[in-house]
């Protein structure tokens, strides 16, 4: 999923991967998509110069969106961008959920339909800004040749077209069917960011007055007529299949319809989700185990560890690091990750209507066109009879670029002739996850002058892009496991990265938010604090001098020094915590200041964050993001385990798998820099930020050098050692 | 065994059959067709399916239709017709506090709890009366901040 940010792409040039790769990864992924397909919407009687712009006769301009909105604000940021080439009225701007099509809206990076990486903005950026500005070089054409005068002479604002030098003005709505009959211009010139009106401005969102009212709807909310509801139970072993189901019981209960048995699963279809779940509890399921009845975490550690002994797929290698690593002082530490779980508030769902020749879905999806192909296959039906209605998310984090809760209620939904709407438990949303996987970091280095000469860097875990994306796995290398690693912001002159491979057996891995930079920004900013510690230098200071060819990072860092009272005397037992990282194309340092108390229950006092994003399309969602991706970072850091016993999955619910609460949030201060540069991504930056940051707060704090996550209070009792 | 129930929801009498022991959550969502109301957890852990029963905030997973009857219900669609509730979804939007959107339903029918019993609740309050409300996108930071701007009935 990790694609290339404009960071780790030229990583990934210097170290001769990418041509493969970015041929791999484009060309087969485009031939192989669906075939295109018209909008959905009629385009009859209005204005649609490209699959994203709609403007009728009353001027009311519909913008598709070819994202998913999940919370990160980007339905306002792609609108942001189209309406300020289009020179828009933003107040008559409103949004649409696009249908399913490669073609028209697939994301540029992917060639795919794809929400995530944090790339929304990076990857529509220009293709989006040229679609607007083209549709408004039509409107304008459209006016002139109305009035007869130059198109040059005429000027364009808030969805009007005005000839200034005759007083004369029409809005976009009147000039709607004229645009709709002009040939589109070839090279339009963009506009010069300086004259933007509306990107920068911090802009409210357009999704968020429906979710004061309960009028938001979410692929959970889909009613349809004679629809029922069922819920389901998945083989509790990962891998095993069903036995003998005797619903004899169940049947009996008022509103349960049916009960459906698929190969790893059960449903019971009720006349509403508590007769469904009722007729579940009452079912008797004999499993047939499988092969994987035995796992637990403990094992899987120890094969990880031992994997990651092994050579890796060398990613980089600059210098002589064998050389290195002779020489000065030797460091060497291993950060180890858990599996963790996605836990959208919105559980996993789908409703779905299979008919003779045809399937409609309505659900939340980041992956429109997969869903539309995988729920074909299942339905037995072609993908051109598949019809995907995707709706706002109530939260995706990764879990909802997964196509198989879409797939299991397809085959819920072939065996009954009415709609219906397949909701999981919290219990089977967090059981039956594709977890965060393990990671383990291996880190050699050496100290020469204060200074990191020699970095050896190996990630062992698993390949979760081989899986999602199998083009996009050349030579070993799983370029989403090895970002923010390959691209370390700091200048190490001998510097070497590393790649091993190992899938946990059994557990699904996929993407969770902050994806591969989660587990390298943990472990480099770790490690730094470590080496800062052992070169005898402060932790900013120690960054900073290697930062020199960064000068991005460098700005961010020394504001953020300040801005958090970095220096000032603390009580005892309280630290501060810096983390510098490069994730998405983004900037950002941030410092955290935690107080640990004598049982080693910690308290965390200020959070503060200076983000160089580039340009800031909507500056108030970055904040937003970046104040909301912390939490997310720190409830891992503080509580996110997903272990496993007997090949099941141990944790169920928020009582066991706990969430950070409003009463553990400290202040927030985030800092947006302004910028000319291109736009960074931003929803998952912050979540990477959070884990090291408190990590080396509680390292400042109690000398304690923690080296795996979530964190064991045990270690932080007053009087333990590091 | 499926009993009609009549419930007041919003100022509207409504009856349907529905067994007595079924969480209120499912009444509104899968046999009213009020989706406002969330469905987060279903063991009264996350505060998503919160709605007001005489004006105290509830967590309609657990609840069962039966302990409503001759009580008056308020769920988020109908919140906004309350002083208090008005004033929260205000705040809510000036403060742009809202992500994903999905816990808001509960968040909102919480605050606007608190701050009818509480007009001016300080951080204590606010912890008390908000932390069982889990925001997977993290928003607490501008919850607090909504819920001060409401009780001062502030402008952002």
């Amino acid at each position: 999923m990790n694609a290339h940010n404009s960071v780790s792409r030229r990583a990934l040039l210097t170290s001769g991967l990418a041509t493969g790769f970015l041929l791999a990864f484009h060309l087969p992924l485009r031939a192989a998509a669906n075939e295109p397909v018209q909008p959905s919407d009629t385009t009859e009687g209005k204005f649609a110069p490209n699959a994203f712009i709609r403007i009728d006769e009353t001027g009311r301009t519909v913008l598709m969106m070819p994202q998913v909105e999940m919370g990160q604000g980007t339905y306002t940021s792609i609108s942001a961008v189209l309406a300020e080439e289009l020179d828009a009225d933003w107040s008559k701007v409103e949004v649409q959920h696009a249908p399913p099509n490669d073609k028209l809206y697939g994301n540029p990076t992917f060639g795919l339909q794809v929400t995530g990486n944090s790339n929304s903005i990076r990857a529509w950026w220009l293709p989006l800004r040229q679609a607007g500005a083209t549709a408004r070089a039509m409107l304008v054409q459209a006016a002139a040749s109305q009035w007869g005068v130059e198109p040059a002479s005429c000027t364009a604002s808030k969805g009007e077209v005005a000839h200034d030098a005759s007083g004369r003005k029409l809005g976009y709505g009147a000039l709607a069917l004229a645009a709709q009959g002009q040939t589109p211009p070839k090279d339009v010139a963009l506009k010069d960011p300086k004259d933007f009106v509306i990107i920068g401005q911090p802009l409210k969102r357009l999704d968020t007055p429906d979710k004061v009212n309960g009028k938001a709807v979410y692929g959970i909310d889909a009613i349809l007529p004679g629809m029922k509801f069922a819920t389901v139970a998945a083989c509790p072993v990962f891998g095993g299949k069903v036995g003998k189901v005797d619903d004899s019981a169940a049947m009996k209960l008022p509103g349960v319809r049916k009960v459906v048995v698929l190969d790893d699963m059960v449903a019971v279809i009720g006349d509403h989700m508590w007769a469904a779940k009722k007729g579940l509890e009452a079912l008797k399921i004999e499993w047939n185990e499988g092969p994987n009845a035995e796992i637990t975490t403990k094992d899987i550690w120890e094969d990880l560890r031992k994997a990651s002994q092994k050579d890796g797929a060398v990613a980089k290698s600059d210098g002589d690091i064998a050389k290195a690593l002779v020489s000065g002082d030797r460091f060497e530490a291993a950060y180890e990750l858990p599996f963790l779980a996605h836990a959208s508030m919105e559980p996993i769902n789908a409703t779905v209507h299979v008919k003779a020749d045809s399937c409609e879905i309505w659900t939340g999806t980041q992956i429109m066109t997969r869903v539309q192909s995988e729920a074909a296959k299942a339905a037995g039906l072609p993908i051109d009879k598949v019809i995907v209605n995707n709706h706002l998310l109530g939260g995706g984090f990764g879990r909802k670029l997964e196509p198989d809760m879409v797939i299991a209620a397809v085959k819920i939904a072939k065996q009954v002739d009415y709609p219906v709407k397949v909701v999981w438990t919290r219990e089977e949303d967090i059981q039956h996850d594709v977890y965060r996987p393990v990671y383990r970091d291996q880190i050699t280095a050496s100290l020469v002058d204060g200074k990191v000469a020699g970095w050896k860097y190996k990630v062992a875990g698993s390949a979760v892009l081989a899986r999602w994306l199998p083009p996009a796995f050349q030579k070993g290398i799983d370029i989403d496991a090895i970002d923010a690693a390959v691209d370390a912001p700091y200048d190490f002159a001998n510097f070497h990265v590393e790649y091993v491979r190992a899938e946990p057996p059994a557990v699904p891995t996929g993407f969770w938010r902050g994806v591969g930079p989660n587990n390298n920004v943990f472990a480099v900013e770790c490690a730094m604090d470590e080496l800062a510690r052992k070169a005898g230098k402060d932790p900013i200071e120690f960054r900073k001098s290697m930062l020199t060819k960064n000068p991005r990072m460098l700005a961010v860092l020394g504001q953020v020094a300040e801005k958090s009272g970095w220096g000032q005397k603390l009580p005892p037992r309280v630290g501060r915590g810096v983390c510098v990282q490069p994730s998405f194309a983004s900037f950002i340092a941030t410092v955290v200041e935690a107080e640990i108390d004598d049982i080693g229950e910690i308290t965390l006092r200020r959070i503060t964050s200076v983000v160089d994003t580039g340009i800031a399309v909507n500056p108030d969602t970055v904040k937003a993001q970046i104040e909301g991706g912390l939490i997310f970072g720190l409830t891992a850091a503080l509580y996110g385990e997903i272990t496993i016993d007997r090949g099941r999955v141990q944790q169920s619910n928020f009582h066991d798998y706990r969430m950070m609460r409003i009463n553990e949030t400290p202040k927030i201060e985030v800092i947006v820099v302004r910028s000319g540069e291109a736009p960074g991504g931003i929803g998952e930056a912050g979540v990477n930020a959070g884990p090291p940051a408190l990590r080396n707060a509680i390292y400042a704090a109690t000398g304690v050098a923690l080296r795996r996550l979530p964190i064991d209070r045990k270690l932080l009792a007053a009087g333990k050692k590091a | 065994m499926h009993m009609a129930t009549t419930l007041t929801i919003n100022g509207e009498t409504k009856s349907f059959d529905a067994p007595p022991e079924m969480p209120l959550l499912w009444v509104l969502r899968d046999i009213l067709g009020m989706t406002g109301t969330k469905f987060g957890c279903g063991i009264a852990q996350c505060g998503a399916c919160t709605v007001h029963v005489d004006g105290k905030a509830v967590r309609s997973c657990v609840l069962p239709v039966s302990a409503v009857a001759n009580r008056t219900v308020t769920t988020i669609e109908h919140v906004g017709s309350t002083p208090a509730g008005a004033k929260v979804q205000k705040a809510w939007l000036e403060a742009e506090v809202i992500q994903c959107g999905y816990c808001q339903s509960g968040q909102i029918m919480a605050a606007a709890a608190l701050l009818a019993a509480t007009p001016n609740p300080d951080d204590s309050d606010i912890d008390a009366a908000m932390a069982g409300n889990i925001c997977r996108c993290g928003t607490y930071v501008r919850i607090r901040e909504a819920i001060k701007h409401a009780a001062n009935g502030r402008q952002s």
